[in-house]
């Protein structure tokens, strides 16, 4: 417990330093320069036309499926990393067991490639 | 009370002196890194560049940001004030606080944790929501359309940036920064055995980044600025110091990685006389420097290609490799072992 301590402590400081200086930042600023808003001044800015609609509208489903194929591929690099580490102890069944394992979200990626998953025109 | 003392107080002083210690001299180096930029730019393109404040106009980015602190901060009426709020001040800390695990030389870091790359990897992962909280939360076209596109091209990146670490992790077998660097002592650096992997995540670290050639987030010919665009004064220069500290992480998260971090080139009398904080330095300031080349240098990507580019040459190719890495190591009977 100790140890754990030791070693996090100062990531949990570095954080605390981080946000406070940001904070302290941004209210000084605040604080110091004197503030005039005006309805025009606070409009979205829209190249100097009226802002006509909200801005939260639809957007492009390609997005969502960006997001989808990261969450498999970031999920495949996460199972990697203590893969990588202990091949060493592991050994060969270790290694073949990650290159079927591999082998497979390979099969998955050429089958979206081929449905024109990663199609952007 | 004197055990308080000895216990928690002096040991926190410690640390937080060491955190002041890189917070300082970073944002420094961030203020300088804008000048240096605006220098190298200016020169490739036969120009004189900032050169009017303090001697060679060392002094403008002190300028700058005294100028955009006495900015009034617009806060839109349609925005998300809170989100609006906190967007800048994610950005600005977690680009601070992946410093906590960089080594500078032999055993000085601020946190020597066993799983530092892991968190590196965590801490670049999370630059993300800043940017999409600063689009959504403006409430704004602009801001929204870059947000949507700057968090698909990161995500996109970071995946053959996931794969470029595990094929390094394979060859030194253990999460440490310190590690990285000490297993590149022992052979050759990285940068030799994995060169394509080195290309591949130095141009992933300008996607990660948001630099050109990938600077599409913030192209000014069709963006104006961006998820910045309603952003004054501080929370905007939050953005800016945050996005220049990030270039500053990444370069040296590939000396560290592929570069042999604090270490000399050879280990040879005129060379291990420069103390390794200063080959850290420098070879910081080498990728720095090609980050503003190519900066000077290529147009920007179109949307498409830069998808492209991303999800059918570097993740393919990097999930190549590590198999490649993985299947020589193990056949040669190289894997380290610890």
């Amino acid at each position: 417990m100790d140890d754990l301590l030791k070693e996090y402590l100062p990531i949990l400081m570095f954080f605390a330093v981080a946000v406070g200086l940001s904070i302290v930042i941004v209210v000084a600023s605040m604080v110091v320069v004197p503030s005039h808003p005006d309805a025009e001044k606070l409009s979205a800015y829209e190249c100097g036309f009226e802002a006509f609609d909200d801005a939260r509208g639809r957007f492009d489903v390609r997005f969502y499926l960006v997001a989808i194929l990261f969450i498999v591929f970031d999920l495949e690099v996460a199972f990697l990393f203590p893969w990588a580490v202990s091949l060493g102890k592991i050994g060969m069944l270790g290694f073949w067991s990650m290159m079927v394992f591999l082998g497979i979200l390979t099969i998955g990626f050429i089958y979206e490639w081929k449905k024109g998953a990663l199609e952007w025109e | 009370m004197a055990e308080f003392w000895s216990i928690y107080l002096l040991p926190g002083i410690i640390i937080l002196a060491q955190i002041l210690a890189i917070v300082v001299p970073l944002l420094l180096a961030v203020a300088m890194l804008t000048y240096f930029e605006r220098k190298i730019m200016a020169a490739m393109q036969l120009r004189m560049g900032p050169n009017v404040v303090g001697p060679f106009g060392l002094l403008q980015a002190f300028a700058d940001g005294a100028k955009l602190f006495f900015k009034e901060t617009v806060l839109p009426t349609s925005a998300n004030k809170i989100v609006f709020l906190i967007a800048p001040m994610l950005t600005f800390c977690l680009s601070l606080v992946a410093w906590a695990v960089i080594p500078f030389d032999d055993g000085m870091v601020v946190s020597d944790i066993n799983v530092g790359i892991l968190y590196l990897f965590a801490i670049s992962s999370l630059g993300v929501y800043g940017i999409v909280m600063a689009g959504w939360a403006s409430n704004s076209k602009y801001p929204f359309l870059s947000a949507l596109r700057s968090a698909a091209q990161m995500v996109s990146y970071e995946v053959s940036i996931g794969f470029v670490i595990i094929t390094v992790l394979l060859c030194v077998g253990s999460l440490n920064v310190s590690d990285v660097v000490r297993a590149q002592a022992e052979g050759v650096w990285f940068f030799i055995p994995l060169f394509p992997m080195f290309i591949i995540f130095f141009i992933s670290a300008l996607a990660e980044t948001n630099r050109h050639p990938f600077d599409l987030p913030e192209a000014e010919a069709e963006l104006v600025a961006g998820y910045q665009v309603e952003y004054s004064s501080m929370t905007f220069a939050l953005f800016f110091l945050g996005e220049y500290a990030n270039m500053i992480l990444m370069s040296g998260l590939t000396a560290i990685l592929f570069l042999g971090g604090w270490l000399p080139p050879f280990d040879i009398a005129p060379f291990n006389w420069i103390p390794g904080p200063i080959w850290f330095f420098l070879k910081i300031s080498v990728l720095l420097f090609v980050f503003v080349w190519v900066r000077a240098t290529l147009p920007r990507y179109r949307y498409d290609q830069l998808m492209r580019l991303g999800w059918k040459v570097f993740l393919p190719f990097s999930l190549f490799w590590v198999a490649l890495t993985a299947g020589v190591l193990v056949a040669f009977d190289l894997v380290p072992q610890t």
